[in-house]
């Protein structure tokens, strides 16, 4: 049963291999603190797991039916200092952690903003597609996510069909986007880099291909990316729109809009498209 | 025609066969796809036909109607929800190996059945592996053993029993029938709207899940019920609550969360209900619905409720720790106080599921922290078990071989719960795989491991002989490395950013930990299979595995002081007790196995009710004209079940005598074979020698 416990860590460090998809080989500072955390938890734990991994086989080796050492008390049921080493440790030990955890939940805060002059993205869900609008470049696009490396990204998200949640697992966090309200989200990565991102809320048919290549790139490819979207991407007339909002995937959308690869770059995007989809005119008061 | 057609049968038509994917499919996947559900279908109706070809055929009908459905018996309807959970389980296993096997393909898009079928796959193996496999299970065992454990002769209202029973079946009938009569939810287990909503899924599917739902929580609520009232007012004299086996403490503190956790659940999926059938508003995306609040009602519900699961699970390892040790209970006080802890606790902690829906990082850390908080009585009882096998005599029967198993595999299933618990680490975490693997690491080692251990502890009890050791063991090994293998891979795929529910992926790095968890799917379709063999050889071998004198662990309950089978009266006379391990006080004084202080007398015993069956048959037929909008049968079905109900409180005749002769008779028999046959030693436990009459551990262990 020992044998386990490294068999288990050694999963888990398998899983730090891998660079683009993992926050254990972290590419952004919030999936850093995060990577930071997890081994922290998995090393306080270690005080109440441990004894678990390692008296488990020595009790029932030394107290076996055939041949066990160790004494027999049969009506031996309370030992007040074990009662309080038993109650003590986990409670000192979820205070450890306890602390951690709410400092860990305010700094990581995903609507908190990150430091720097962020790029404010706007992300709208569609079945089976994520539409990225950005409002200062005035550009749109599907497919691709791009943003300079050097600075944080302030997303702004919402869903035009069922709940999805909107995931780039090597920067950290996901947050869930949906219809008539708006999530936020903020992430930034620590150098130029390829990542995955992903919706990772069962979404339908095409919930699997519902992914977006993230490319963290130096300001200037960002710039001359942005203008040359601006100057050579498709306009974002009522056909795109109809088209992003059929159910559909990625590739089908391109289909559609005759765009061969793998993304498109709208040259403008309706500024209150986002606003439109993030609020719900019947819902009277104010609901973020 | 067609006018006449939807009178008659609703929306339902051809396409509802599953055969009609493989007529329509256009590639090679979804003939796969087809094939696939086809045979499923095709077993299903073939089991049902053979059922009733073998009931026939051997004139069964009636014993089947006078003895088991009708029976409101705590032991016969115990035996028939494992029954049940035992046949669910081979389903939802099979659907189980099948997402593997697609998961194992599925790298670059291929594999073995749509993305439709699979989604459908993951709904039907979760909502049965809560609800018709591990709820009906842990409610059996409760049944059986729990009244037997207090030294009451049935739960408090034997009819209501039979009709909790008849509701839960119906909702499991009704997800067989979705097998046949397709397609079922494609919305997971937690049915989320808006995707459930009639403006994404207008056909049958979650309408199916709504109902099969609703029915199993109205038997889930009305089992609860039924138990507390059992555990506070009928327990034998003598037997005060903190004398009570430790099962009987898990199963009180699981019946209250059962009564509070099971309501929630049934108005969230009323009020999907209004949405679909009636246009109402309450989680849609449109008109101000919100679905943020069916999230909160849902695991308002969800989190109680695997409280609810586990907690049963834990009454058996607390029996089997302390019989397989020949010791007292370590710590009895604190595993009350922490069972206590954890029921409470359990209604505190919801959010811990949607930390990622926006709210203020304040609630999440007091979520989180309340969460944290469940880790501390859990630990203290795996301390506690650790302590009751210290200075004991550890024996590994295999009850002992999944508690052993529990206890290290539980231990990482908390420490990744622990992780999961800091919000800003779920907000990696949630919905990829790292949670599937962590729920299953508590469901698997945790829930079914015990329920198990149960089946084996209790089995002997329930039918008079032991089950195969040989093949036990092995089921009970393959079960372990199969979970080992089938789910740590997924700890990795989580954390390499792979989200749970996808059928098909595009990333080469995911693809070698897929195959490893296959691999494990395999040898746990291997387990059950052992499982089953040893069901049949233990059955060609009753004569020579017995225990007629019903006592083959040495336990310390009062259960095991009465013949095995259990007589259906239980106990001669209501016993009277002192102190905790009742029965294992009454061996050592040698006061087992007498006659009645005060003699033998009439027993009053319910008389059978077909309210049960005919409440199941009722709502079945309900449920299944919602489904498919058969209004003539959805009128029907509840007008059955509402005349059934008033004609039931006309009758008057509801209880027989069973003769003190009678009972004189079968109890002495009892006692004289005690007389001839041997007291065996611990060492010939899982041997034929055994006979269920036990020799003190204490006169065999000298140390
Ligand atoms: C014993 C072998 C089992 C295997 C191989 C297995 C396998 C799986 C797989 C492959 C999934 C889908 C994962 C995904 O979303 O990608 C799944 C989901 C699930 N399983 Fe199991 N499972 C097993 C046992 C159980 C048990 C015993 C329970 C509960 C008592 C259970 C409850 C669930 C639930 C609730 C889901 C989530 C369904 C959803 O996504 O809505 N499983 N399981």
């Amino acid at each position: 049963m020992k044998r386990l416990l490294p068999l288990f860590l050694l999963v888990l460090l398998f899983g730090g291999c891998e660079g683009r998809s993992s926050f254990l080989s972290p590419q952004g500072p919030i999936a850093a603190a995060q990577s930071q955390h997890f081994w922290y938890v998995v090393t306080v734990m270690m005080v109440v797991c441990l004894p678990v991994f390692i008296g488990v086989p020595w009790i029932i080796l030394r107290y076996r039916y055939k041949h066990g050492r160790g004494d027999y008390s049969p009506r031996w049921h309370f030992s007040k200092p074990l009662e309080i080493l038993v109650w003590g440790v986990p409670v000192l030990v979820v205070i450890a952690l306890g602390i951690k955890l709410a400092h860990a939940t305010m700094t990581l805060d995903p609507y908190k903003p990150l430091a720097g002059d962020a790029v404010e993205i706007q992300v709208i869900g569609y079945d089976w597609k994520w539409l990225f609008i950005y409002p200062e470049q005035g550009i749109a696009t599907v497919g691709d996510l791009v943003f300079p490396a050097d600075r944080p990204v302030s997303f702004r998200i919402t869903s035009d069909t069922v709940m999805q949640s909107f995931f780039i697992p090597a920067l950290g966090s996901q947050i869930y986007a949906m219809k008539g309200m708006e999530t936020r989200l903020n992430l930034a990565a620590t150098g130029v880099g390829e990542f995955l991102g992903e919706n990772s809320q069962y979404s339908g048919d095409g919930f699997a291909t519902q992914s977006f290549a993230v490319h963290a790139v130096s300001e200037e490819d960002f710039a001359t990316w942005a203008e040359s979207g601006k100057a050579d991407g498709m306009p974002f007339d009522r056909t795109a729109l109809e088209a992003l909002q059929a159910q559909s995937t990625r590739s089908e959308l391109l289909d559609t809009l005759g765009v061969s690869g793998e993304s498109v770059v709208f040259t403008d995007a309706p500024p209150d498209l986002f606003t439109s989809v993030a609020t719900d005119p019947s819902r009277m008061g104010a609901m973020q | 025609m067609s006018d006449l057609w939807s009178l008659v049968f609703g929306r339902l038509t051809l396409d509802a066969l599953p055969v009609l994917e493989i007529i329509h499919a256009t590639n090679g996947r979804e003939l796969a796809s087809g094939i696939v559900g086809t045979t499923a279908a095709g077993l299903a109706v073939l089991g049902a036909l053979y059922l009733v070809y073998a009931l026939t055929k051997y004139h069964l009908w009636g014993p089947l109607w006078r003895d088991w459905l009708t029976s409101v018996d705590h032991k016969k309807i115990g035996i028939m929800y494992v029954v049940l959970a035992l046949v669910m389980l081979a389903r939802a296993l099979a659907e189980a190996f099948v997402m593997r096997t697609q998961q194992a393909l599925g790298d670059g898009g291929g594999g073995l059945v749509s993305n439709e079928h699979f989604a459908q796959l993951f709904s039907t193996h979760g909502t049965i592996m809560i609800f018709f496999m591990a709820m009906p299970f842990l409610t059996g065992l409760i049944n059986y053993v729990m009244p037997l454990q207090i030294g009451s002769r049935d739960v408090a209202f034997p009819t209501m029993n039979s009709v909790s029973l008849g509701f839960t079946a119906a909702g499991a009938v009704l997800l067989m029938i979705s097998l046949v009569l397709q397609p079922f939810s494609t919305g997971g287990w937690t049915g989320y709207p808006p995707f459930t909503e009639a403006a994404f899924n207008p056909g049958p599917g979650p309408d199916y899940w709504i109902w099969a739902v609703t029915l199993s929580g109205i038997g889930t609520t009305l089992s609860g019920i039924n138990f507390v009232v059992t555990i506070y007012k009928f327990r034998c004299d003598g037997m005060k609550l903190m004398d009570m086996p430790l099962f009987c403490w898990t199963s009180l503190c699981t019946s209250i969360l059962m009564i509070f956790a099971l309501p929630p659940l049934t108005v969230a999926t009323g009020l999907l209900a209004l949405d679909r059938y009636l246009g109402f508003h309450m989680f849609t995306n449109d008109g101000g619905g919100n679905m943020m609040n069916f999230a909160n009602l849902f695991w308002l519900f969800g989190h109680p409720e695997v409280y609810i699961l586990i907690l049963p699970a834990f009454g058996v390892y607390s029996e089997v720790f302390s019989t397989f040790s020949s010791k007292t209970l370590y710590g009895y006080t604190a595993l009350v106080i922490a069972t206590m802890c954890i029921a409470v606790l359990s209604f505190t902690v919801w959010v811990h599921h949607f930390f990622t829906m926006g709210q203020s990082a304040n609630l999440n850390a007091i979520f989180g922290i309340a969460t944290m908080l469940i880790g501390i009585p859990t630990g203290v009882k795996i301390y506690d078990w650790m302590l009751t096998m210290y200075r004991g005599r550890v024996r590994m029967a295999v009850p002992m071989v999944y508690a052993v198993a529990f206890l290290i595999l539980f231990t990482i299933g908390g420490l990744s719960g622990i992780l999961l618990a800091n919000p800003s680490l779920d907000y990696v975490m949630h919905n990829t795989l790292f949670l599937v693997a962590h729920f299953h690491n508590m469901l698997i080692p945790g829930l079914l491991f015990g329920m198990l251990a149960g089946y084996t502890l209790w089995f002997p009890k329930a039918f008079g002989f032991i089950l195969d050791p040989k093949w036990g063991y092995r089921a009970a090994y393959l079960w372990i490395a199969g979970f080992v293998f089938a789910f740590f891979p997924l700890y990795g795929l989580g954390i390499l950013g792979m989200p749970r529910r996808m059928a098909e992926y595009f990333n080469g790095a995911w693809f070698p930990l897929t195959l490893v968890a296959l691999l494990g799917a395999v040898m746990i379709i291997a387990a059950f299979a052992c499982l089953c063999i040893q069901l049949y050889v233990s059955i060609k071998n009753r004569e020579a595995l017995a225990v007629p004198m019903g006592d083959p662990w040495d336990s310390r309950t009062l259960e095991w002081a009465v013949p095995a089978p259990a007589p259906e009266w239980n106990f001669p006379a209501t016993p009277e007790v002192e102190g905790r391990d009742a029965f294992a006080t009454l061996k050592e004084g040698g006061y087992d196995l007498r006659a009645p202080d005060d003699g033998y007398h009439d027993i009053e015993m319910p008389r059978n009710s077909a309210l049960g069956p005919v409440l199941m048959v009722g709502s079945t037929a309900m449920a299944f004209g919602l489904v498919w909008y058969m209004w003539w049968l959805a009128a029907l079905g509840a007008m059955v079940c509402f005349a059934a109900t008033v004609a039931c409180g006309f009758r008057r005749n509801t209880h027989r005598i069973v003769k003190a002769e009678d009972v004189k008779a079968e109890w002495e028999a009892f006692c004289a074979l005690a007389d001839t046959t041997p007291r065996i030693p611990r060492s010939l436990e899982q041997t034929t020698q055994n006979m269920g009459h036990a020799s003190p551990a204490s006169e065999e262990i000298t140390s």
